[in-house]
């Protein structure tokens, strides 16, 4: 039986892909803020299929760590960067959510991984975090610097049999996103969802999703930064 | 943000948001594939997140989800435990909300009515921010106008439906090609205790068309992956010409009779996500209309006569038969039968429907409100005899200057 710990489960990326875990029988363990929303999450992966379903805070994360197979971190905030270009605090508290307090779990979910000697880190970071951008560039900084980590991890884990995945999702349309303009690159939270499923699945190391985001990352990531600074991306 | 539904018009700007219990002047929104105006307003409410299954009793078919699941979600839960929708539309991608509030009907409506009749009861929040729970017993007013209300009486949140049992994901599927409008409905007389029918006619060839009959198989539950297509954007290339092509290809199609999988006899438009982009970014309309019973055939060869006169074709047209009308204050199907004929925009079509509507008027029908973007007033209060019940009951449940939509502010609710 295999055992999933979402953190971040409300998320609407997060819901998606335990809803298809859910129909697999699986085991869960949720973490998140929004109680009233985890009971009534808790319930529905239940009907779907779950064969358990647990929940709790991120105080519960450490004793709740046993015979996890799979840990998938969704939680983030997509932060106003202007507000964030003229205020440090706001911006400091963007890099804590979508960074720090990323990489203070990740450091003893590896621990646990390690010892464990299998199981699969999932870890929703971002294209944004490609390249910077004056648009979102705190963001950028934070899911950049979630990636670099991940590097590492996926580097030092191998040989204890660990696979850590990243997760670089386009544009995607969820509450973080409701008042942006959609149009022909957006995915729904479903789709994505899928390829996350998939590349859990396939122990993949990184994913972009859709797929052909890495395209158009690729071409992003090698203009020159001469005329990349020109540009009002 | 700039929102539209299936129909690509209108096109408007609106402010979005997830459902509370306490807002603006709005209306709700499920999954936006109403075809015209009834789920645009200036300000609407997502139900998106009443997407959780409250409750499944596998044994009896009982479920009771948020009001935001879409059809196709419940189909992937009950299935497996041998349950299906006993009335579904031509489209999984529908939320049960937004079922309820146009009161859907299937192929099927001759033999199992409309949506609603398979609703228990749902909750729904009014005007002043109260929930109630409403059914046949507990605010029989309120349920008779919020199924088939379009949204225009409060935003259901959970509700609970009862399923029908299945004992296979096949359909047994005859199809009978007929020569003339005359046949064609002819054959549904006939065929009345099919449990499910339904005829694509080609509007030009004197309606010539294919009957198409199920019922559900024997044998056991099968699920099959099914793939689709998807149109990324608007890429118009239906036009008179590929439409005449498509149902001259259509009409000769040879395989007959077989056992069909379920999506392919309930859903084949979802095959291909988003084809009303075909249509271009001008968007389109379905025409979709009841005739009753007694002039059925007179009412539909005076409406496709009309359509050969001004050469206007119709990629899809499909006729169903409607068995008795339900209590519901609005709910369109009465008996008789209705044509589904889609257009796209241009700058007469307007004019041209305000010509078939009075054609459906002097039949005594109607026009199907979660399809329409363009009916007037005086056409909808004129066909809809019991609006003013229905305005009462909004009235006393406080959702006057509360819940309103595009639609319901051009039709005069
Ligand atoms: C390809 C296709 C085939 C179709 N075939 C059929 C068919 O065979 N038979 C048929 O009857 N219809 C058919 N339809 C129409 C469709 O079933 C209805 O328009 C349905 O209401 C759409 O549901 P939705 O969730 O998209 O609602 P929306 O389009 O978002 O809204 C439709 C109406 O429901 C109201 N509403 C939505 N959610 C709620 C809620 N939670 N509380 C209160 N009101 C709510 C809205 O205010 C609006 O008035 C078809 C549509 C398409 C695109
Ligand atoms: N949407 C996109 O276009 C997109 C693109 C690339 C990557 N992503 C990433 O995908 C992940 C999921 O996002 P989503 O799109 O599904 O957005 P979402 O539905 O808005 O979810 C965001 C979640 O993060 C939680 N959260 C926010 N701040 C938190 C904090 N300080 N502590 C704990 N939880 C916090 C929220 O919890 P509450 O419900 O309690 O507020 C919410 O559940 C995020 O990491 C996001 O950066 C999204």
């Amino acid at each position: 039986m295999t055992k999933i710990m979402i953190i971040g489960a409300t998320s609407c990326i997060a819901e998606a892909v335990s809803k298809r875990y859910a129909k697999r029988g699986y085991e869960f363990y949720l973490v998140a803020r929004n109680e009233n929303r985890l009971k009534d999450l808790a319930n529905d992966l239940k009907i779907r299929g779950a064969k358990s379903v647990n929940y709790g805070n991120h105080e519960t994360i450490t004793e709740s760590l046993h015979n996890i197979d799979i840990v998938l971190i969704a939680y983030g905030t997509l932060g106003d960067q202007k507000a964030c270009e003229q205020n440090v605090g706001l911006a400091l508290q963007e890099l804590n959510t979508n960074a720090i307090s990323i990489m203070t779990l990740l450091t003893e979910l590896a621990n646990y991984f390690e010892q464990q000697k299998s199981g699969t880190i999932a870890v929703i970071s971002s294209v944004a975090g490609d390249r910077g951008r004056q648009s979102n560039y705190i963001y950028g900084a934070a899911k950049g610097a979630v990636s670099i980590f991940l590097q590492g991890l996926r580097n030092r884990l191998y040989k204890s049999g660990v696979n850590v995945l990243t997760i670089k999702p386009g544009f995607v349309d969820t509450p973080m996103t409701k008042d942006f303009k959609k149009g022909l690159l957006w995915s729904s939270p479903e789709n994505i969802a899928k390829g996350i499923e998939k590349a859990i699945d396939k122990k993949k190391d990184c994913v972009y999703l859709p797929f052909w985001w890495w395209g158009i990352m690729a071409f992003i990531r090698i203009i020159p930064e001469k005329i990349f600074k020109r540009m009002s991306l | 943000m700039r929102i539209t539904s299936w129909g690509q018009y209108p096109l408007i700007d609106a402010e979005w948001n997830y459902v509370t219990r306490s807002h603006k002047k709005t209306i709700a929104r499920g999954m936006g594939r109403s075809y015209g105006d009834s789920a645009l307003y200036s300000h609407v409410t997502s139900s998106r997140f009443l997407n959780l299954f409250l409750d499944f009793d596998s044994e009896a078919g009982y479920l009771r989800l948020g009001a935001g699941v879409t059809l196709g979600e419940i189909l992937e839960l009950s299935i497996p435990k041998g349950w299906f929708l006993p009335v579904t539309p031509g489209t999984q991608y529908v939320t049960v909300g937004g079922a309820i509030a146009s009161d859907v009907h299937g192929k099927n409506h001759h033999r199992q009515g409309c949506f609603s009749e398979y609703v228990e009861s749902f909750l729904l929040c009014l005007g002043n921010g109260e929930v109630v729970n409403c059914s046949r017993n507990q605010y029989p007013d309120l349920f008779k106008a919020t199924c088939g209300g379009m949204g225009l009486t409060g935003i259901i949140l959970e509700v609970t439906i009862k399923l029908q049992s299945i004992q296979s994901t096949f359909i047994d599927q005859i199809i009978l090609k007929t020569k003339s409008l005359e046949e064609t409905l002819e054959l549904f007389e006939t065929h009345t205790n099919s449990t499910y029918s339904v005829a694509w006619i080609d509007c030009l060839n004197q309606g010539r068309s294919r009957l198409i009959l199920g019922e559900h198989a024997k044998g056991e539950i099968k699920l099959q992956n099914h793939s689709s297509l998807s149109i990324p954007f608007n890429f118009p290339v239906l036009n008179s010409l590929s439409i005449k092509m498509f149902n001259e290809m259509y009409y000769r199609a040879k395989k007959l009779n077989q056992e069909v999988y379920y999506q392919q006899f309930f859903y084949p438009l979802d095959k291909i996500k988003n084809w009303n982009r075909l249509y271009g970014k001008k968007g389109f309309t379905q025409y979709q209309f009841v005739i009753p019973k007694a002039v059925g055939l007179e009412g539909l060869k005076t409406i496709l006569n009309k359509l050969r006169v001004a050469n206007r074709n119709s990629f899809l047209a499909v006729l169903k038969m409607f068995g008795k009308q339900n209590e519901n204050y609005l709910s369109f199907p009465i008996e008789g039968y209705t044509l589904a004929l889609d257009f796209k925009l241009d700058k007469y079509l307007f004019d041209f429907l305000n010509e078939l509507d009075s054609i459906v008027l002097h039949f005594g029908g109607r026009l199907y409100l979660t399809k329409d973007c363009r009916m007037s007033e005086k056409v909808f209060k004129q066909s809809y005899p019991q609006w003013q019940v229905f305005q009462s009951t909004r009235e006393k449940y406080y959702a006057l200057d509360k819940f309103e939509s595009l639609q319901s502010r051009r039709i005069g609710l």
